[in-house]
């Protein structure tokens, strides 16, 4: 199947007013030696073949419909209304490119207004972007942001330690061809593993700075208070530098938003708000700024204009910053956003709207809460978290990685996220993540599973469980 | 008629959902962490879906109707794809799951790595970057620190043809490197004479769109990847046009070292509106120790094939969370699968006459810089027509909107032809599909000698008129005022 109408007659209609004889004369070009290669792939399916083999494969992995799940680490799994894959299932949205003539997409381009909107009230921000390609770039882009809002001239960014280890990876993969010093997830503290807090970064501030990228609520799920955050602003500012915030747009609903707070740049993983987990994409970076940067920043912005008549209209504006006006003199190339990404996203915020956000938060609170105490009262567990949103660190009676093999082998629960992966003082720590679609049930069970370990065997290499 | 924003019919109290009661205990939350107001939206259910059923009816889109828009290959999003990349099995994974539990989905990866380094003809593919440009960005990166750990500092420069995408010089200057401009010769290819004067030591290489975005093949691209290899730099394939290569000939073949793929062009998956699309990167032998990871490898044990993540030796890092645009890989995957080797050669073929149909069809009205030339899966036109000099590009795209049968051609871009007008086909479009376009620029060329003002007024039926972009620069409002 390969999806083309034209027949071997229209060929040969359509080759006629070309003037040649047949199709292959229409290669010329490419040297004769290497045209035709034969290719190595599998023989083509039907359709039915297709819709047997997909199924086949899908059920080869084990979806969280089968299993309760308890691991987060920066892609979430929420409750999603059906209204939101019936909005982006419309072909209308799905099968159309960037807005490029804006009197024929509209619906994008106000869909997209609607999502910048939406992203400037959660993070108390004054202008976003119509989105980049994930948290991790989206923070990548912020830092390079900044750096131009300093003129070149500084060198040194400051990345939290507590800042999602694969977005310090993509912050440095981006920024190795600008001769920057990226320090402060080598610093120690007083955080759980001995990391560094926002008073320890602070103190690695200076005039040399261009930048302090702090998360919130951190990697490990801690949340600091706002005066704190507010004092880490104030000496990131006297030195000059900007302040970036990585935030989690849940949370966002029930706690202060960054721009309360000081920060200038708010970036996110924009996930949770509405997009399955997808096995980690495609999902979508949100970004906000403050109003004075918003020349300096990168993206695709959609702006409110009028038409000939005086009707609102939306179009794609401030694009002399963009690639294909300044080429060589663009400070980013960044030509595609998540636009139905972002428009899930939009469908869910406004679906909940400000009572059903902040409830969503809530639940996650008192759920993982909840969670948490289940299980420090158990022997051989020990709680690291003080203040935390949906996630928490629990120190464990076995390495990580074999709880929860048991986990998911006796149980069928997917298990946290072993923090000796990425933080060496962190090693047999568990990070555990609950959300409000976590039962009480499924919670209970997990504090059920994790007390009886010890009298369980060893569980290494066995088959899984469905 | 305007559509009211989400913030005009919100009311206080609506809701367009519900959640479950709380069924734990509550946990006292600080007073100071809380903020005070939430200006969401507050929305029923059915105005929701109203809300958003008008908007989608305000969008041209490839299901609504023929979209030639040039470099941009607007081909049919097939509905499998979309079935598919829903399955509970794939959609409902976590990324960070064990592998054992999601060996169906490492599995897809490992075989879309194979089966597009096989028609690259590549070593390795990463299938991370989430965007051609992206993929851009990657390749050059690679390019990069390839040669710099061989020692060859001193290479700081990039050689950019003036017939390349707008973003190849944007992923340079983002790498850290110098952009040298190339320019075309007379029958668009790369000018031979001016890449041998920037060939030197200070050169990492060339990045080439082949087919160029004239949508022509350089006649001399063998020439092109010998000389640059022969000063010690390195090739760059832009893939944005493989959608004319592919099955007839494998870019790795032609001497290039790196390329990306645009999975939302040449492989069918939809553009969303502008995303999410994917740009795997693949790369010869030589740089895919280079490419960013961690991407899929397999093991053959006693009991079958493991598969599992590595990252590659000399990796540039990370691009991206996790592993990819999974959603868009599953598309992109049961597109190749469904089409097979031959499909494949179909598609470049019916690509490549479609537009040549097209250009026959137009040659006599509308000038074509390089009409003489068989062109690839696109061709750029001008509008600039005798008898007609008030009338622009612009105004011709306008008005293709109010005959209502296409998405204008894109427009302006090549920047090296005048009043361009960049026209892609695709081969998922009928013969009838491509006569009415002819029939609706001939009568477009008509109008703009005789009512050249209907041109200049247009549209004049679309859910707006012409919008005031000037306006929108200078006094910016880019998000609703609560």
């Amino acid at each position: 199947m390969n999806y083309i109408p034209n027949t071997d007659a229209d060929r040969a209609a359509m080759l006629q007013a070309i003037g040649v004889g047949r199709v292959d004369e229409l290669f010329h070009d490419v040297p004769m030696e290497l045209r035709y290669p034969k290719l190595a792939l599998p023989p083509a399916w039907s359709e039915l073949d297709a819709q047997r083999e997909m199924r086949a494969l899908s059920d080869r992995n084990l979806d969280l419909n089968h299993a309760s799940c308890f691991l987060g680490a920066g892609a979430y799994r929420h409750f999603i209304p059906s209204v939101v894959d019936f909005v982006i299932s419309r072909s209308e949205f799905y099968t159309a490119y960037t807005p490029y003539q804006p009197e024929i997409s509209q619906g994008t381009l106000q869909a997209i207004f609607e999502y910048q909107s939406m992203i400037c009230a959660l993070t108390g921000m004054e202008v976003a972007n119509a989105s980049h390609y994930d948290g991790a770039t989206a923070t990548a882009e912020a830092v390079i942001m900044a750096l131009h809002v300093q003129h070149g001239d500084r060198r040194k960014v400051i990345v939290a330690p507590t800042l999602h280890p694969q977005y310090r990876e993509v912050v440095r993969t981006y920024t190795q061809g600008m001769r920057l010093s990226i320090v402060g997830d080598e610093t120690p503290g007083d955080g759980p593993g001995g990391l560094a807090g926002p008073e320890e970064l602070a103190a690695l501030c200076d005039d040399d700075t261009v930048a302090l990228v702090v998360q919130v609520p951190d990697f490990l799920g801690g949340v600091v208070a706002p005066d704190r955050l507010r004092a880490l602003a104030d000496r990131v500012h006297r030195c000059g530098a900007l302040l970036i915030a990585v935030a989690n747009p849940i949370a966002l609903g029930l706690l202060q938003p960054p721009g309360a707070w000081g920060a200038d740049i708010v970036v996110g993983e924009g996930q949770a708000l509405g997009n399955p987990l997808s096995f980690g994409g495609p999902y979508l970076g949100f970004f906000a700024c403050r109003a004075e940067h918003v020349r300096r920043s990168s993206g695709r912005i959609v702006g409110q204009t009028v038409d000939l008549d005086g009707q609102r209209g939306f179009v794609l504006t401030l694009n002399t910053r963009e690639q294909h006006i300044r080429r060589g003199k663009a400070t980013s190339n960044i030509c595609t956003n998540q636009s139905l990404n972002a428009l899930a996203a939009a469908v869910y915020l406004a679906a909940l709207g400000r009572q059903g956000l902040r409830q969503v938060a809530e639940q996650c609170y008192h759920k993982a809460h909840y969670a948490a105490a289940q299980i420090a009262r158990l022997p051989g567990y020990t709680l690291l978290s003080g203040d935390f949103f949906h996630e928490f660190v629990v120190r464990c009676p076995r390495p990580v990685p074999d709880i929860n093999r048991y986990l998911l082998h006796e149980w069928g629960i997917v298990g946290g996220y072993d923090l000796g992966r990425d933080y060496p003082s962190l090693a047999g720590h568990m990070l555990l993540c609950v959300t409000e679609v976590n039962s009480r049930q499924e919670i209970d069970q997990l504090a059920a599973a994790l007390s009886q370990l010890d009298s369980s065997p060893a569980h290494v290499g066995q088959e899984v469980r469905r | 008629m305007n559509e009211p924003l989400l913030y005009e019919i919100s009311a206080p109290g609506r809701r367009g959902a519900s959640l479950p009661a709380l069924d734990v205990p509550e946990t006292a939350i600080p007073a100071a962490w809380q903020r005070d107001e939430l200006p969401l939206p507050e929305v029923a259910e059915v105005d929701l879906v109203r809300h958003y059923v008008r908007l989608s009816q305000k969008n041209f889109s490839v299901d609504t109707g023929f979209y030639p828009l040039g470099s941009c290959t607007m081909k049919y999003n097939p509905k499998i794809n979309e079935a598919a990349a829903r399955l509970p099995g794939l959609a409902q994974i976590h990324p960070l799951q064990d592998e054992e539990t999601v060996q169906g989905a490492l599995r897809l990866m490992y075989e879309l790595q194979q089966m597009l380094s096989e028609v690259g003809g590549f070593a390795a593919t990463t299938l991370q970057p989430s965007a051609g440009a992206h993929g851009e960005l990657t390749g050059v990166l690679m390019m990069r620190k390839y040669l710099y750990e061989r020692g060859e500092t001193q290479r700081v420069k990039i050689l950019v043809p003036d017939s390349a995408h707008g973003t190849n010089p944007a992923s340079t200057t983002m790498s850290g490197l110098e952009v040298i401009e190339i320019p075309s010769d007379r029958r668009g290819n790369v000018d031979l004479d001016a890449l041998q004067a920037n060939l030197d030591q200070t050169v990492v290489g060339l990045m080439l769109t082949n087919p160029n975005t004239l949508g022509l093949f350089d006649e001399h691209v063998l020439e092109v990847t010998r000389r640059v290899h022969a000063a010690g730099g390195l090739v760059y394939g832009d893939g944005a046009n493989f959608n004319a290569l592919v099955g007839i000939c494998q870019p790795g073949a032609l001497g290039f070292d790196v390329m990306h793929y645009n999975l939302h062009k040449t492989f069918s998956t939809p553009h969303g509106g502008g995303g999410p699309g994917a740009g795997a990167v693949g790369a010869s032998a030589e740089l895919a120790p280079y490419l960013p990871g961690p991407i899929v490898d397999r093991w053959d044990e006693p009991d079958g094939p493991r598969y599992g993540w590595r990252m590659p030796e000399r990796s540039i890092g990370r691009v991206k969370s996790f592993w990819g645009n999974f959603g868009v890989l599953v598309r992109a995957y049961v597109y190749i699968r469904m089409l097979g080797a031959e499909g494949l050669r179909a598609v470049a073929e019916n690509a490549v006459l479609n537009a040549n149909y097209l250009q026959a069809r137009l040659r006599g009205t509308y000038p074509i810089p390089y009409g003489e030339r068989t062109c690839m899966h696109e061709f750029v036109a001008q509008g600039k027509l005798e008898g007609a000099p008030g009338v622009r590009a612009l105004d011709i795209a306008k008005r293709l909107i109010d005959l209502g049968h296409a998405h204008p051609p894109t427009i302006y871009f090549p920047l090296i032809v005048p009043e361009a007008l960049m026209i892609e086909p695709t081969e998922t479009e009928s013969r009838q599909t491509l006569d009415q376009f002819v029939a609706d620029m001939l009568q477009i060329a008509e109008e703009a000698r005789t009512q050249p003002d209907l041109l200049r007024q247009a549209p004049h039926v679309a859910p707006t008129r012409r919008l005031d972009e000037v306006r929108a620069a200078r006094e910016p409002v880019l998000c609703y005022r609560l």
